[in-house]
């Protein structure tokens, strides 16, 4: 009888394509399913599609044209990218930039991510299914590319680093306007937790889903919200201080469940976190030149540098391995997107097509900063 | 006498003056016919538009204002361009049912329609199972999402196909039992007594007060989830399925599913109307002595409501995951359900009703 059963209702695993356009990837990521009805069995990343190669044109590049290359890695924290670079070729060179630029790329970094988590908050509604969010973290999302429009004239790829400082001074109005700013966000922030935070079907979504042990973070070497979610306390600014981030107080947002609403709770307490450290910053953005003149070709020593920094996404590394030349010889990115897909794969087994949706929500993927 | 009634008599009179009685017979038929494909045109594309209207209020948007005075002539142009839209389909599909698909769905939606008593004379079917057929008829529908599903050779479609079954089989039997609470309490399943009951003794959701109110609730849910939309909307997941079962539609065909899904949120609002506000009867009976005055207004103001009020969970809920939705129904809507039907008979036995 079993037998009879069990071949008129013979089940099989089969594959599906998830990408590399679908709606959830935000980008261009391939994912290869296999799926048991609802349930999924394996989950396999397949990246190549927008492989740019990045890290070879880098060899060709001269340091300044490399800065303008990592815009386009993370692009929802361009301004981290391009402090990375910068801050790797003024440590192997030794030089030494004013405090002003220190504290304006702070403020820059910490409203660069203000505007990538708002992005995120919207897309996590979005993936799933509350599609009204997108547009509430749109309307504060455009107050800050205003401010970085009127400063350095691009909204996203800003380029406003380079090595040795930034390209211009501070537009005059800058200051009032993020104050403004952090005025009008403090409003708006309780507004993101009364539409979605606190809704019962968004919790019984993401909570639960997706768990990663703080074990398992660790050993697959993933970093930012991700890894803050699971308890790993492994925040740049806090244990590895650039820029200005050893004058400031601030609290890393750590929570244990590991889970999708963890990473979730971590950002929206991380917009707070920023919101203070530009509030402790912004009141006295100390005078200085803007610039320290480098020669126009830079030619780092011979040896080995490497920077990290905390973009939105986690821990991004920058490996120089120079030959004296005006080129690096080879050019490493330890990027967090990266990083954090890697464990996809072990945390979305057993889960519904609906759970993998959420929880890459959760780990707020950037594709370009996966493949570069 | 009333206007709409005194116009369809003359024209019906005069149809049978000219013509044989059985030609007259047809051709009224025929009339009618057209007379409720164009309110379901109509209905569907303002729907549609309203639908876009809402979401942008909700979302700090102006929604579409450029077609015509505050963009009502959009939807009517997105129609026409689907119109002359190719109708491209995919390699290896099922011809016969990929191309029947459509058709069930949107005849299920127009069948449903002509049972509605939209006044007391604007109502084309007065049968004396009305809600019995209505229940029947709704549940065709679903075969048509999943013949799309299945015959688009879409792995996409075919897993949205798969959900829309196990929903709409699961949610019928909420509506199903939500619209029998209110039978009892009314003791006919025709439509137009049903709303009869109601000008005498008040709404019914006042008449059957806790239970009714919970009747309500129940049909809410079970309702929205029977029309596939948010938060319910898991057969057309867009961040999960792309589209879900239409997903390899195109032009008209694509338009028919599209069109099937606002007149179900409109049939499920007018059985709410029906059952539980009255029909239309108006508020207080303050139109009662107006002889002159076309009810329907009341009915499609009562109608707008509900469906906005659906618009609204749209807007603002995330959506369920699909074993989450089942647990929603068999362990607490259709045990609460059943409670809510014993409850409302031992209120009718005990003459507890208002």
């Amino acid at each position: 009888m079993e037998q009879i059963v069990n071949n008129s209702f013979k089940t099989q695993e089969y594959f599906v394509n998830m990408g590399p356009q679908h709606p959830a990837a935000h980008g261009v990521l391939r994912l290869l399913l296999t799926i048991d009805g609802e349930i999924i069995k394996n989950v396999e990343p397949d990246l190549g599609y927008i492989h740019r190669s990045i890290e070879k044109m880098c060899e060709r590049d001269s340091y300044q044209q490399i800065v303008h290359l990592t815009d386009r890695m993370d692009y929802l924290s361009s301004h981290i990218n391009n402090e990375a670079v910068c801050l790797v070729v003024e440590n192997a060179l030794e030089l030494e930039v004013s405090e002003r630029v220190k504290v304006i790329r702070t403020i820059i970094s910490e409203l660069t991510r203000l505007a990538s988590h708002q992005l995120w908050w919207g897309v996590m509604g979005m993936d799933v299914g509350a599609l009204t969010t997108y547009f509430y973290a749109f309307r504060d999302r455009e107050l800050i590319n205003d401010i970085f429009e009127e400063t350095c004239g691009a909204r996203l790829t800003m380029n406003y680093n380079i090595p040795g400082g930034l390209m211009f001074d501070i537009h005059p109005n800058f200051v009032k306007r993020t104050k403004e700013f952090i005025a009008h966000f403090k409003k708006k922030l309780p507004e993101y937790d009364r539409l979605l935070t606190g809704n019962i079907i968004f919790q019984k979504r993401t909570k639960g889903v997706g768990v990663l042990t703080k074990e398992d973070a660790i050993s697959f070497g993933v970093s930012g919200p991700v890894g803050r979610g699971s308890g790993f306390a492994n925040d740049v600014r806090k244990y590895h201080p650039y820029s200005a981030y050893d004058r400031v107080e601030f609290n890393e947002a750590l929570f244990t469940e590991g889970d999708s609403f963890a990473r979730y709770r971590v950002r929206i307490m991380e917009m707070w976190e920023s919101m203070s450290i530009i509030e402790q910053l912004i009141d006295d953005i100390p005078e200085g030149d803007y610039l320290t003149p480098t020669k126009a070709v830079i030619k780092l020593p011979k040896g080995e540098y490497y920077q990290k920094v905390e973009t939105a996404r986690g821990e991004l590394g920058v490996y120089i391995n120079s030959t004296g030349t005006k080129n690096p010889y080879r050019l490493k990115f330890r990027s967090p997107g990266f990083s954090n897909l890697s464990v996809l794969n072990h945390i979305s087994k057993g889960g519904k097509i609906a759970d993998l949706v959420a929880t890459m929500a959760s780990f707020d993927f950037v594709i370009p900063d996966i493949d570069r | 006498m009333n206007i709409t009634l005194s116009i369809t008599k003359t024209i019906n009179d005069w149809l049978f003056s000219i013509m044989p009685e059985g030609v007259a017979s047809i051709t009224v038929m025929v009339i009618i016919a057209l007379a409720y494909l164009a309110l379901f045109a109509v209905a569907g594309l303002y729907l549609v538009l309203l639908e876009r209207k809402v979401a942008a209020w909700f979302q700090l948007r102006l929604g579409p204002n450029r077609v015509g005075p505050f963009g009502l002539f959009q939807t009517m142009a997105d129609a026409l361009k689907l119109v002359s839209k190719e109708l491209t389909s995919t390699d290896r599909i099922d011809k016969f049912l990929y191309n029947l698909a459509p058709y069930f769905v949107i005849v299920a939606s127009l069948i449903a329609l002509s049972v509605f008593p939209f006044s007391k004379q604007f109502q084309a079917f007065d049968i004396n199972i009305g809600v019995f057929f209505l229940i029947a008829i709704s549940s065709i529908g679903v075969i048509g999402i999943l013949l799309a599903g299945w015959s688009s050779n879409n792995k996409y479609a075919l897993i949205g196909a798969m959900r829309s079954g196990v929903q709409t089989i699961s949610y019928e039997l909420s509506v199903g039992l939500s619209i029998l609470t209110m039978v009892l309490l009314t003791g006919s399943l025709q439509l137009s007594e049903i709303i009869e009951v109601q000008r005498t003794g008040g709404w019914l959701i006042l008449q059957g007060h806790v239970p009714a109110v919970i009747a309500f609730m129940i049909f809410m849910i079970a309702g929205t989830a029977e029309t596939n939309r948010a938060p319910f909307d898991l057969v057309e997941a867009e961040s999960e399925l792309g589209a879900g079962f239409h997903t390899e539609y195109s032009g008209m065909k694509f338009a028919y599913f599209f069109l099937a899904e606002f007149i179900n949120m409109f049939i499920i609002a007018s059985i709410a109307v029906v059952l539980f506000f009255g029909g239309w009867l108006s508020p207080f009976g303050i139109t009662e002595g107006i002889t002159w005055f076309p009810e329907v207004i009341w009915f499609m103001i009562k109608v707008l409501m509900i469906i906005i009020l659906m618009m609204w969970f749209r807007w603002t809920f995330p959506r369920l995951r699909v074993d989450q939705l089942l647990t929603l129904e068999w362990k607490y809507l259709l045990p609460l359900n059943l409670a809510n039907i014993v409850l409302m008979a031992v209120m009718i036995w005990l003459n507890w009703t208002i």
